[in-house]
This record gives C-alpha cells, sequence and structure tokens, in this order.
C-alpha cells in the first residue's frame, strides 16, 4: 500500500500521516451500515448493504448542510445503524461480566452518545469526500467488506467494515481503517478511563455523556 | 591527520563519503544481527505488544507530548495561519519529493522493482515538470508514492519487529523501525550528493514540511495527545497497528469476533 511518511519529530513523528486519517476517518465509518431483515447474512447482501449506506453517507457528507446540522444526522445514523450494544460491552470488557442489567443499559446509552460525539466532530474532514465499496468477503464467522476512501487532498485509502446478523439485524460492529481496529482502540481508552475511576463503572457512567 | 597516515584504505576514508560507508557497514552488520531474532519476536506479536520498557517509554512519552504543547503545537498554528495553503502544500511535496530517491534504495534492497520504477518515474516527473517537486503533476499521472524505508526492507529480509518504543522527539516506534531510521539516513542518496547549505535547506524544508502536518492533522492529533484517557496506550496502540497493515503483518485482533466472546477475553 502506498503511504506517505512525515519525517521524524516530536510525538507523531513515528505516526504515518495514514494513522491520522484511520483516526479522522473513524468518523465516517461508523455512519455506514444500515439495517435489514432476519435474512441470514451473505457476502452479497453484506456488500449491497454497504453501498446503499455509503450512498446515504455520501448524501449527508455533501449536502450542505451545517457542521452541526451534520453532526447531529451523523448521531442519528449511527444510532440506527451500529451494533452500540455488543460494540459497548466488548469495548468495557471483563467488567461487563460484573455489570448488573441496569448498569450495562446506562453504560450502553453513555457510551453511545460518547462515541457519536466523539467521532462525529471529525465527521467535517469528509465533506466532500467519497467512500466506494470494492469487495467483501467471509472472515470466521462474519462478514468483511472492504472500501475505499476518497478525501480531498489525500491518497484513498482503505476502510473495512465488520458485518454481522448475530444481534438479529444486520449491523455493523467494527471498522477497521489502515489495519487500525476502532473495537481495539475503544477497549484501550474506555479500560484507561475506568481504571482513572478505580473501577467504578457508575462513575464512569455518568462522566462519559460528557466526553468524546 | 594525513601526514601521519597517509593510506586512506588501511587509516580509515575520512572523506564525508567514507565515513558515511562505514557507519553503514556498521548499522547493516547490526541490522543483520537484529535479523536473528526474527521466530522469537512472532509469538509476541500475535499477543499485541511486546513492551518491556513501557515505565522508561511513558517518561520519553511526557517528554514528548511537552515538546508538542510548548514548541510544535503553538509553532504548528502560527506556520498554518501565517503561511499560505498552497505554500504549505508546495514545501510538503518538495520535501516528500526528496524522500523518494531513498524509498528507490529500499524498493530495490527488498527486490521490489515495480514500485521502484514508479518512485523513480514519480521523482523524474516531478523535479521536472513538478519544478523541483514543489507541484506533484505525478499523482495525477497515477504515479502515487510507494512509501517505503530501511525497517520495511529489515522486515522484507526477516527481521522481527523487537520491542516497542517511543523515542524523544520521534514518537512511537520498534527496536526494528528504529534501527531503520537511523540506516535511512546514511542510505540516503539525496544526503549523500548535496552539502551545505543545500543541505541546511532540505533539512529546513522537512521541518517546516512537519510542522505542516502538525496543523493539518491538528484535530486528530490533539485528540489522541490530550483528550486519550491514556495517550500512551493509544499512541501504541495506533502505531503497531497501522505498522504492522503496511508490512502486511497484521494480528489476529483484526478477525475478533465480540458474539463469540462478549467480554474481549
Amino acid at each position: 500500500m502506498p503511504s506517505e511518511r512525515t519525517p521524524g519529530g516530536p510525538v507523531q513523528g513515528g505516526l504515518t500521516r495514514r494513522m491520522m486519517l484511520a483516526l479522522l476517518a473513524g468518523g465516517t465509518a461508523f455512519a455506514v451500515l444500515a439495517p435489514r431483515g432476519a435474512l441470514a447474512l451473505d457476502t452479497a447482501e453484506a456488500r449491497a448493504l454497504i453501498d446503499r449506506a455509503v450512498g446515504e453517507i455520501n448524501g449527508v457528507i455533501n449536502s450542505g448542510q451545517s457542521e452541526t446540522a451534520m453532526f447531529a444526522s451523523f448521531e442519528q445514523i449511527f444510532a440506527r445503524y451500529a451494533d452500540v450494544a455488543i460494540i459497548a460491552q466488548s469495548a468495557l470488557g471483563v467488567a461487563a461480566r460484573q455489570a448488573s442489567p441496569a448498569q450495562m443499559a446506562a453504560f450502553t446509552r453513555a457510551f453511545q452518545t460518547y462515541i457519536s460525539r466523539k467521532y462525529g466532530r471529525r465527521f467535517r474532514e469528509f465533506i466532500g469526500g467519497k467512500i466506494e465499496v470494492t469487495g467483501a468477503q467471509q472472515v470466521k464467522s462474519f462478514y468483511e467488506v472492504i472500501s475505499t476512501a476518497y478525501l480531498r487532498g489525500e491518497a484513498p485509502f482503505e476502510v473495512r467494515f465488520q458485518v454481522s446478523d448475530r444481534s438479529g439485524r444486520d449491523l455493523f460492529f467494527n471498522i477497521i481503517i489502515e489495519g487500525v481496529n476502532m473495537l481495539a482502540s475503544e477497549r484501550t481508552e474506555i479500560g484507561a478511563l475506568l481504571d482513572a475511576r478505580r473501577g467504578n463503572l457508575d462513575q464512569l457512567i455518568a462522566d462519559l455523556p460528557a466526553m468524546g | 591527520m594525513s601526514p601521519v597516515c597517509p593510506d586512506a584504505v588501511r587509516c580509515g576514508d575520512t572523506s564525508p563519503a567514507g565515513r558515511r560507508g562505514r557507519v553503514l557497514a556498521v548499522l547493516l552488520a547490526s541490522a543483520l544481527a537484529l535479523s536473528g531474532c526474527a521466530t522469537a519476536d512472532i509469538a509476541s506479536r500475535d499477543a499485541g505488544f511486546n513492551d518491556p520498557f513501557e515505565p522508561r517509554n511513558r517518561d520519553v512519552h511526557a517528554f514528548n507530548k511537552g515538546v508538542d504543547r510548548v514548541v510544535l503545537r503553538p509553532a504548528s498554528q502560527v506556520y498554518g495561519t501565517v503561511v499560505p495553503g498552497p505554500v504549505r502544500g508546495g514545501i510538503g511535496n518538495f520535501a516528500d519529493n526528496l524522500g523518494l530517491p531513498a524509498a528507490v534504495v529500499n524498493n530495490l534492497l527488498q527486490g521490489r522493482i515495480e514500485p521502484a520504477g514508479k518512485n523513480t518515474f514519480r521523482f523524474l516527473v516531478n523535479s521536472t515538470f513538478g519544478l523541483g517537486g514543489f507541484l506533484d503533476p505525478a499523482t495525477d499521472m497515477g504515479l502515487t508514492e510507494e512509501s517505503t524505508d530501511f525497517g520495511e526492507t529489515l522486515h522484507v529480509w526477516g527481521a522481527g519487529e523487537g520491542v516497542y518504543l517511543e523515542m524523544p522527539l520521534r514518537g512511537p516506534t520498534t527496536m526494528r523501525d528504529t534501527v531503520g531510521t537511523v540506516v535511512d539516513v546514511f542510505l540516503d542518496p539525496v544526503g549523500a550528493a548535496i552539502d551545505s547549505p543545500e543541505a541546511q535547506y532540505v533539512l529546513g524544508a522537512k521541518a517546516l514540511s512537519l510542522v505542516g502536518d502538525r496543523y493539518r492533522y491538528s484535530d486528530t492529533i490533539d485528540s489522541l495527545l490530550y483528550e486519550s484517557a491514556d495517550s500512551y496506550s493509544q499512541a501504541r496502540l495506533l502505531y503497531l497497528q497501522n505498522r504492522r497493515f503496511e508490512l502486511g503483518t497484521e494480528a489476529e485482533s483484526n478477525s475478533y469476533d465480540p458474539y463469540n466472546d462478549p467480554y474481549a477475553q
């Protein structure tokens, strides 16, 4: 894969421009999958799903709405199309096992606000850009749809969406942008937030909506 | 020195090119020694990361963040505000273009002929029609950069990534990529071809290009460094995942199914 590297320098010197893109690209990636009927998923369906969803997200990117309005549209899309419950549970990791059902429900709601805001703010980088689906494949128990993101002034880069129907609906649960795995990143982040609160989940639930 | 020791071969060639050659030989030897660790390294790669120097790395990370907060970030805000976008872009192109000869050397050391040809044509096109590299007509012709470095060459030769490191003023890297970075300085044909004051201009352009990148990706870098609960861990994860992707050695974690293992154990 072609990739531009930054010359050496403090802190981000070892990080490539690709990585920066990967971080900001999380923004669009969240928005891309649409819910569907209860039919078992296959490669073609997973791909068609992304094709439709990409059309929708490209529409928002190029709608000419204010940034604030786009962030709001984006938050709604995320809430509808992502399996927020499984993302939240996986981000919480082993701590989710000790949590009560009420705590998990509260955490999932807080997490949804947090993650929509976090990635929604980076959304403006995508204004004028587009995503094109290039392929799909089965990976063990789920499907992975491969796409290329074209952003203004940047070399095209790869975005992979991981789709499953195991929640009862076709939803995405992970995005991998130039190798950078959103689920792994959020697991690290939520783990650190919980550590900073000495494992106090209720405190994290209270703080989370104001972050991101 | 020369009257005492007139034989340049026996006493060592003290010309800049001769010193460069000797340093390179030493670095290559250590790089190859590093390759020997390849097998032991594979296990740690799949497990995520190998960071035995974490306390030291965290100190360096804190230092780097301080440098960013006090120097780089403010400088980039001034640069981004004062210098018009097209000029910043031109300086970035110029610096990137001068990195191409070193990339070609590494493409060849890896035995990858096609990327070497592409980078060579890119360099020629941008250096001429691109007015010395300030413009980038090569990209419009489909000659995008096939970026590489000596760290990748070491990988192709069989070296494992080694331990994770955060280096002062440079940031996240691994043992293998640190060796690669140092070797690249000596492998660079541009560095060998030019002397003072041109070398200073090139260094200046690279520094400005870096400051320009800090400005361009300001929101993203700020969010990583100053809004993460643990920016050290996030930077480590980001660097290793993306680097392994570039080298085609991605870990198993990208086939993780949370529906089978909801607590990510």
